[in-house]
């Protein structure tokens, strides 16, 4: 069914890149929100400005806008700059590297909202407790409130993670060879459009399903950790 | 280029603005009408219904919009003869029709995994209240689970339709001259990359909170009947 004259071993194959972006994007995310999440409940007015401005900005504007302001705007706002301070300067970026950039800081806005709920559904008598043990800041945060609330985040940054995956996609925009881009250049060549791109999309339904299996027994694993 | 030159695209972002507005409430409109169906035949107990829908739900929403986007638009083609033979292909050809095609089946999968979660959130109480007054049927449906069913999905559904109008964007690439397709096109004619995509980017971000605003008021309404002081 999916023979292509051989291109679907190519197709296949970028399934690795495609997993590679995802993943360092998710773990981009998971920091980025781990910080948005903590400087929305910052005692400080800037910071917590700073946090509802990132959430609200990220969610109202299309990824694949964030996408292409980012990889063709931002070197060309650094060459003006620079040519306005007089010197000559040419940049490129990297497809991998401003793809998981963008990627990673829009679901970062996602998982923001997800670590801030996660936070407030911790009793407040742990942290109370902990306090009174002299843990404090870091601390506290690391052996505490880190451990329990992930508990409360996990099905939240799974369902982001499913998100994710599939916004992955986009990148073959701007010509990094995953998935998408592997099927386009296969249905060019074989001239079986629906043939390669069905294939891709099989491809990321596999992801799909592994990644809820995934997260199904992951969550039974931490519900028995997190059970009080 | 000038900040002010903007004044002189702003007819076409215009133009764009109202492609992407008209490709999204075609979607929105023809995918909730089918979405309805879709979740009842989830929800039967017949497994002849059941699988079909099924299978559509998670395949729509276990991949990507812009496979999806590619797999009709390009796809079509390798179907040309066997399209051409029942008078599709002048529609498949269409750029126009497979953005809205492929729009209308992705949002109307999720549309439909959140209807079936809505009608199965409506009090088990409520029914067997409207049973005991002798309802059953449609009428049951119409009266009872619909109306309690829209109340619970719709903040949902909100969150759905401005994703939609979001992801719409990638119509762009398909060569659609919506809002995205416009800003391209002007960004090729004045390399102004960054102003461009900014400007846009706010467009984007305006129709949202706008969109936001609108559901969030029928929303209230809605929920009149939990209102305190109204």
């Amino acid at each position: 069914m999916f023979e292509l004259d051989g291109y679907a071993p190519i197709i296949i194959a970028g399934l690795k890149n495609t997993l590679l972006v995802g993943l360092s994007a998710m773990c981009l995310a998971v920091i980025f929100g781990l910080v948005g999440a903590w400087a929305k409940s910052a005692s400080s007015y800037l910071l917590r400005s700073f946090a509802n401005l990132y959430t609200t900005v990220v969610r109202g504007v299309p990824e694949l806008i964030l996408l292409l302001l980012f990889y063709y705007g931002f070197p060309q706002l650094v060459q003006d700059l620079s040519a306005s301070l007089g010197y000559e300067l040419v940049m490129d970026l990297n497809p991998f590297l401003a793809g998981t950039l963008t990627i990673g800081f829009i679901y970062g806005a996602f998982c923001t909202e997800v670590f801030r709920g996660a936070f407030s559904s911790i009793p407040k008598g742990q942290a109370e407790s902990a306090q009174a043990l002299g843990m404090s800041g870091f601390l506290l945060y690391r052996r505490i409130l880190l451990p329990q609330m992930m508990y409360f985040a996990l099905p939240g940054l799974g369902n982001i993670w499913l998100v994710l995956i599939k916004a992955t996609a986009l990148i073959s925009i701007i010509q990094l060879d995953e998935i998408m881009r592997m099927a386009k250049i296969a249905a060019n060549a074989t001239r079986e459009p629906f043939t390669a791109y069905f294939l891709a999309s099989l491809l990321f339904l596999g992801i799909t399903v592994v990644s809820m299996v995934a997260q199904h027994y992951l969550e039974k694993k931490w519900a028995r950790a997190g059970s009080y | 280029m000038a900040w002010q030159q903007f004044f002189d695209y702003l007819p076409r972002l215009m133009e764009g603005f109202w492609v992407t507005v008209g490709i999204t409430g075609l979607s929105v409109l023809i995918g909730l009408c089918l979405a309805v169906p879709i979740a009842l035949m989830r929800l039967s107990p017949y497994k002849i219904l059941q699988w079909p829908s099924y299978f559509f739900i998670f395949y729509f929403r276990g991949t990507p919009l812009l496979v999806q986007l590619f797999l009709i638009y390009y796809g079509s083609g390798q179907f040309r003869h066997e399209l051409s033979e029942f008078g599709l292909w002048s529609y498949f050809r269409e750029a126009y029709f497979c953005a809205v095609f492929t729009l209308t089946l992705n949002t109307c999968a999720y549309t439909a995994e959140i209807i079936r979660g809505a009608i199965q959130s409506v009090p088990k109480g409520e029914i067997e209240a409207g049973r005991a007054c002798g309802m059953s049927g449609s009428l049951l449906y119409r009266r009872i689970i619909f109306p309690g069913a829209l109340r619970i999905a719709w903040p949902a559904y909100g969150n759905e339709v401005i994703f939609l109008m979001q992801a719409s964007s990638l119509v762009s690439i398909i060569t659609l001259m919506d809002l995205t397709g416009v800003a391209r096109q002007i960004i090729s004619e004045t390399f102004a990359v960054y102003e461009v995509y900014l400007l846009v980017a706010l467009l984007y971000l305006v129709i949202t909170y706008v969109l936001a605003f609108v559901f969030k008021k029928i929303e209230n309404r809605l929920q009149r009947h939990n209102q305190l002081f109204s």
